[in-house]
């Protein structure tokens, strides 16, 4: 332990222990601006560049940023005297001058850390006007860069170098042109991004952005001639609320549906029930592939990966384009749904396919590049046509003036809203192969499995091992959440060297309930931690938790699939992945 | 060298070479082979001389005949008239511009009598392509001293005894540096040299590696046997091609004799040296960012600590010195720390090098004591300022220092006394300015390279800096308020104390120490639109004399914004406030009744009337 002085306070911390933690163990709180951290998760991005955390530090010739600088025996702090409080004022002033105040009609407003601090700081006048810095907007299908609204606070490269390791982002040009951009200033859609969104999650400002796609929403909605139909992902009911100030990790299940059918869709599903349905194509292909590889057939590769996670498809087909028949064939959720409502479920109500509009909520904004992609079209019809976001939503209902709090809870309509435990726990990371194990374990041993909760595969460390055991046969499991440590598990996968079974990917860290398209968390992972817990406490609450029990799957096999992997199954349910090149193509103008 | 009775020595740095000092040289040894001479006297191709003013150089020796703006075309005369009948050509020789006389002996040239050469003691003597020239001269004796007689912390605390001190900028103790790196252990350790000299008008680092590249070598190899290294690096910008040209060679003769490589002169010590190129991002001169820069990272420095000496380059302990810093180690360690140390003042050892340039006589590179005033420099070494012209201010650091005023002449230079004084030692740019230039002016420019090479990491420097150049571009336009000058003060002190490097901490000096010392500059700009030296086009006034103007009224005619009014035969006035100075009027007059002039024409009254009334 070492002694400081901060701010006339006597404070003991641990050697290594930044000047910023030691204030903030001491109760004295420092304003921060490009800082971010994800405790516990080991994310952390502190380039030091904003400078608006200085504070000064008794014999330093200049002022230290405190969210950098080690605290040393015997220091004397002081965080805000005039040269400190000085000093920050005209930094932050400066960076609005170089923002557009157009605060009134962003994205962010309201959420804007930027804006926070002006707040915090009254800002009343702005001194230093002069140029700004312009740069070309790029809209990409999930992800809008307004660039202007970049303050250099380089999360969203930390988050997609260091964590995510795509490789998309990266700080260009220098001096008060600089800003972080795909290389060369190519289009994100050219550019090896996943449209993972961390980069959104993590955006202080309003530079990063989610492709809206409300009003096209509304237009539907508004359209006599068509029938929406609205499905919703596991993680959005469990941070929905926060939107509308409720503690993080409450359940909204039930008010979300009632406010789905207000919003006027007319039929409110859930994906849920497409996970559930996921668990049979991918649970089997687990199982039939398992079974010829324990036959020493040679040509079957192992492990096999999830392919629920866009952003994870997106990422493997950039970067581990050899590898594309390792990873499950089967479809996402959202696009088994969208397969279904616009097959077996159109043909049920009698509605053609181009009268169906299928809308979906998702904690994600890859699935708004997903839904786009060609192989998920009917003659250019998409399966799934809109996916908009969790704060997506959450501003759409706000807007239709809908008093979300006091809305009574309301059900998922039938037959595509039914759904099983093992389809919730897809949120959370490990919840996919937990649910696998579930349907997997019965269908391989046909025995009934007593517990269904596989605690081994629970928790929030980024690379996760473990072994179930399935009456004997002992199954390697891996998960990984994050595509840094996702690659790792891959890099071994290409080396010959992995020993799983199955992996699970998830692209965001925590799974989905971390998506790209949840409320900000604003590094506060506790807020992951409680919607971890309230997934798996949706899951206690169900009265069927495997998938393979879901009486409304059972039904869609007998009625219209035939069994998991029949041929229908396959041309519905089932895709296939495509090598993207990860080189850069200069134009010759 | 010995077989040869008369050497000529043409200078080969880059400022001759591009002022056809090769062709020189070729001319040179065509005519002596033509009078078949080539076995008597020999041509060198050497480093830079420093005097480049006066570009292309050639040195006779024995006799230390300075022949000065060589032509190629004079190649004939000078083997006929010098070499074969022994006679000066006197219009090739350098002229003192007070006594006007020619000086035959470069020794008495005011330009070298007060120069102590150190770090150059090689350039313009030695032929920088050949090693054993360098090798004669003693080069990589002290590396065999070093790695013979003395321990590496006997060899670094030599260096600590000598007192030098880095010659980047910033003045660190070298000798701490190196214990500090040889302190930490490692399984690999590097050795950077920094060859990214970036500061305007700045040299010294090139002429060293362009004159004498082995005393840079053979410096980095002692460093490398003093912290534990066995792999050392030149960080050298690209754009100097002749330099790296030179260091190439240089390195690869080394190899060759065994002086770079494994178990170097049969010691148990293996070093080798490879270089890496800058792009001219001056940024990268700061040592986290140029192990950045080095390791294919975006050129941007990172905060420190960790210093580069526990974690550098590739995460090992890494020890930066500048090129000049280096280019003095074999001298000390072959001279000895007292010799060194008797030279300069109590806290600053040695020598430093300066690039002078501006409006000063002998434009060039010069090395001096420390403690040499500046007066020494600019009057005695630099012949004056030029033109008769008025001095004003010599600015000092490069675009990181500040400017430096009459009063400020006698102060002694060393590290200490310059910072004191406002400005700073820097890498030894130095730049004289006369009457004729504005100051504020000066600062705008300063901070334009500034803003042009920030690297955009910090806020206070991408955007303050920006401001502050905004800002001075306001003032300079006539349109600066006393509110304006606030903000310059304000704004400065905080990008000093927020910034995150050496070159945020430092942008702001050019205007803080002109506002400090130039404040009637400011004011007279600010309150009486007024630009004393007549440099801010902005602050001209085209104004039409009463006396002179015959009211022909073709100014008027010729005035796109109307601009101009008056009655025939009357004289005609401009309305300040509606010209855009387009200088179309004074072209038209036929009687030179219009000027330009620095003071803003306050006009009267009833001449006021009439523009209003027009």
């Amino acid at each position: 332990m070492i002694e400081l002085t901060i701010d006339n306070k006597k404070v003991w911390v641990e050697e290594g222990t930044t000047i910023l933690k030691a204030a903030r163990n001491a109760g004295v709180e420092i304003p921060t601006l490009c800082h971010f951290e994800l405790c516990g998760m080991g994310i952390e991005s502190k380039p030091g560049g904003c400078r608006i955390c200085v504070v000064e530090v008794e014999g330093r010739r200049t002022l230290a940023p405190s969210c950098m600088t080690e605290a040393q025996h015997g220091m004397v702090i002081h965080t805000h005297n005039t040269r400190v409080l000085n000093a920050r004022t005209t930094v932050l002033k400066l960076i609005i001058s170089d923002h557009p105040l157009d605060c009134l009609v962003c994205a962010k407003s309201g959420q804007c850390e930027l804006q926070n601090l002006a707040v915090q700081f009254g800002i009343r006048s702005q001194p230093y006007e002069g140029e700004q810095s312009r740069y070309r907007k790029d809209t990409s299908p999930s992800i809008i860069r307004n660039m202007d609204k970049c303050i250099m606070c380089r999360r969203c490269e930390m988050m997609c170098n260091e964590v995510q390791t795509v490789g998309a982002l990266a700080a260009v040009n220098r001096g008060f042109m600089s800003v972080v951009a795909p290389a060369f200033e190519m289009n994100l859609e050219d550019s090896p991004c996943t449209y993972c969104g961390q980069c959104v999650s993590v955006c202080p400002t309003g530079a990063l952005t989610e492709a809206d796609h409300t009003n096209e929403v509304i237009r539907a909605l508004s359209d006599p001639a068509k029938t929406v139909v609205v499905q919703t992902a596991p993680a959005v009911r469990a941070a929905l609320g926060e939107e509308f100030g409720l503690p993080p990790g409450t359940l909204v299940t039930g008010k979300m549906a009632t406010a789905l059918r207000e919003l006027g869709f007319d039929y409110v599903f859930d994906t849920d029930f497409s996970a559930d349905l996921t668990i049979m194509e991918e649970g089997t292909e687990l199982l039939q592939r398992l079974q010829r590889h324990l036959a020493g057939d040679p040509d079957v590769r192992l492990p096999i990966l999830t392919s629920c996670c866009p952003g994870w498809v997106n990422f493997f087909e950039h970067n581990f384009p050899d590898l594309l028949d390792v990873p499950s064939t089967a479809k996402s959720p959202q696009q088994m749904f969208g397969a279904i409502a616009k097959s077996y479920f159109a043909e049920k109500i009698g509605v053609s396919r181009k009268d169906m509009i299928v809308v979906s909520i998702m904690p994600c904004l890859a699935k708004k590049y997903e839904c786009q992609r060609n192989e998920f079209k009917v003659d250019g019809n998409p399966d799934v046509d809109y996916s908009i976001s969790t704060r997506e939503l959450a501003a759409f209902i706000k807007q239709a003036n809908i008093d979300f709090l006091n809305l009574p809870d309301g059900d998922f309509d039938d037959p595509l809203g039914e759904s099983s435990g093992a389809a919730v726990i897809f949120g959370n990371t490990g919840g996919v192969i937990e649910a696998a194990c579930r349907t997997a374990y019965e269908l391989y041993t046909g025995k009934t499995l007593e517990k269904v909760d596989f605690h081994v595969l629970r928790g929030m460390e980024g690379i996760r091992s473990a072994t179930v055991d399935f009456d004997g046969l002992q199954l390697n499991i891996g998960i990984a959440h994050g595509l840094g440590n996702a690659r790792k598990l891959l890099d071994e996968v290409k080396a010959g060297k992995s020993h799983y079974h199955a992996i699970e990917i998830m692209a965001c860290p925590g799974g989905c309930i971390g998506g790209g398209g949840q409320p900000f968390h604003h590094g506060n992972s506790e807020i992951l931690n409680k919607r971890v817990a309230a997934i798996y406490t949706e899951d206690k609450r169900k009265e069927i938790r495997k998938s393979h029990e879901n009486p409304s799957i059972v039904r869609l096999y007998g009625e219209y699939l035939g069994k998991p992997g029949s041929h229908k199954a396959h041309s519905l349910l089932h895709t296939e992945y495509f090598p993207k090149s990860n080189e850069v193509w200069l134009m010759s103008q | 060298m010995s077989r040869y009775k008369i050497h000529l020595l043409v200078c080969g740095g880059t400022g001759c070479h591009s002022s056809e000092s090769n062709l020189v040289y070729e001319m040179l040894r065509d005519e002596l082979e033509r009078k078949g001479l080539e076995k008597d006297v020999q041509v060198i191709r050497t480093g830079c001389f420093g005097f480049c003013e006066k570009g292309p150089i050639l040195k006779i020796l024995p006799d230390n005949t300075f022949y000065t703006q060589v032509k190629p075309s004079d190649a004939k005369e000078i083997i006929d008239e010098h070499i074969i009948k022994g006679r000066r050509v006197y219009r090739l020789l350098y002229t003192d511009p007070e006594t006007e006389e020619h000086v035959p002996d470069s020794k008495q040239m005011d330009f070298y009598k007060k120069q102590l050469r150190i770090a150059l003691r090689n350039c313009g003597t030695i032929d920088p392509e050949n090693i054993d020239e360098s090798i004669a001269r003693d080069a990589y004796q002290a590396l065999g001293k070093a790695l013979t007689e003395y321990t590496p912390s006997e060899t670094i605390d030599l260096i600590k005894r000598s007192g030098l001190r880095g010659r980047g900028g910033a003045g660190f103790p070298t000798g701490l540096k190196w214990e500090i790196a040889a302190k930490n252990n490692a399984d690999r350790k590097y050795v950077v040299c920094n060859a990214d000299e970036g500061d305007p008008g700045a040299f010294m680092d090139r002429s060293i590696l362009e004159g004498d590249p082995h005393s840079v070598l053979e410096a980095m190899a002692i460093c490398g046997y003093c912290i534990g290294a066995t792999k050392g690096l030149i960080y050298i910008r690209a754009e100097y091609p002749l330099a790296i040209k030179r260091l190439k060679i240089a390195i690869a003769q080394a190899q060759e004799y065994g002086l770079l490589g494994e178990h170097i002169l049969g010691a148990d010590f293996s070093f080798d040296v490879t270089l890496r190129y800058g792009a001219g991002a001056f940024v990268c001169g700061e040592e986290t960012a140029l192990i950045h820069s080095m390791e294919g990272k975006r050129g941007e420095p990172s905060n420190k600590p960790p210093f580069p000496a526990q974690s550098g380059y590739l995460g090992k302990p890494t020890n930066v010195n500048n090129v000049e810093t280096l280019a003095n180690i074999p001298a000390i360690i072959l001279k000895g720390a007292e010799w060194f140390s008797s030279i300069g003042t109590e806290r600053s050892k040695g020598t430093k090098v300066f690039a002078l340039a501006g409006k000063i006589n002998n434009v060039g590179l010069i090395e001096v004591p420390m403690g040499i005033t500046l007066r020494e420099i600019i009057y005695e070494i630099g012949g004056g300022v030029k033109n008769g012209k008025k001095f004003k201010a010599v600015q000092t650091g490069g675009p990181s220092g500040g400017c430096l005023t009459e009063k400020h002449l006698d102060t002694p230079i060393d590290y200490e006394s310059l910072t004191a004084a406002g400005s700073m030692m820097g890498s030894g740019g130095m730049i004289v300015l006369d009457e004729d230039d504005c100051m504020v002016s000066v600062a705008k420019f300063y901070l334009g390279f500034i803003v042009d090479e920030s690297c955009g990491k910090c806020a206070p420097c991408r955007i303050g800096n920006k401001r502050l150049h905004e800002t001075l571009g306001k003032i300079t336009a006539g349109k600066g308020t006393q509110d304006d000058i606030e903000k310059l003060r304000n704004l400065g002190s905080v990008i000093k104390d927020a910034s995150l490097c050496g070159l945020g901490q430092t942008s702001p000096n050019p205007v803080l120490s002109t506002l400090d010392n130039f404040m009637e500059e400011y004011l007279e700009h600010v309150h009486d639109k007024k630009c004393r030296s007549g440099r801010c086009r902005d602050l001209l006034y085209y104004v039409i004399s009463k006396e002179d103007c015959i009211g022909c009224m073709a100014c008027k005619r010729v005035c796109p914004t109307h601009a101009i009014s008056g009655e025939k035969k009357e004289a005609h006035v401009i309305n300040q406030d509606v010209c855009i100075k387009c200088g179309a009027c004074m072209e038209k007059c036929q009687f030179d009744a219009i000027s330009l002039m620095n003071d803003y024409p306050r006009v009267s009254a009833t001449a006021a009337q009439t523009i209003t009334e027009s």
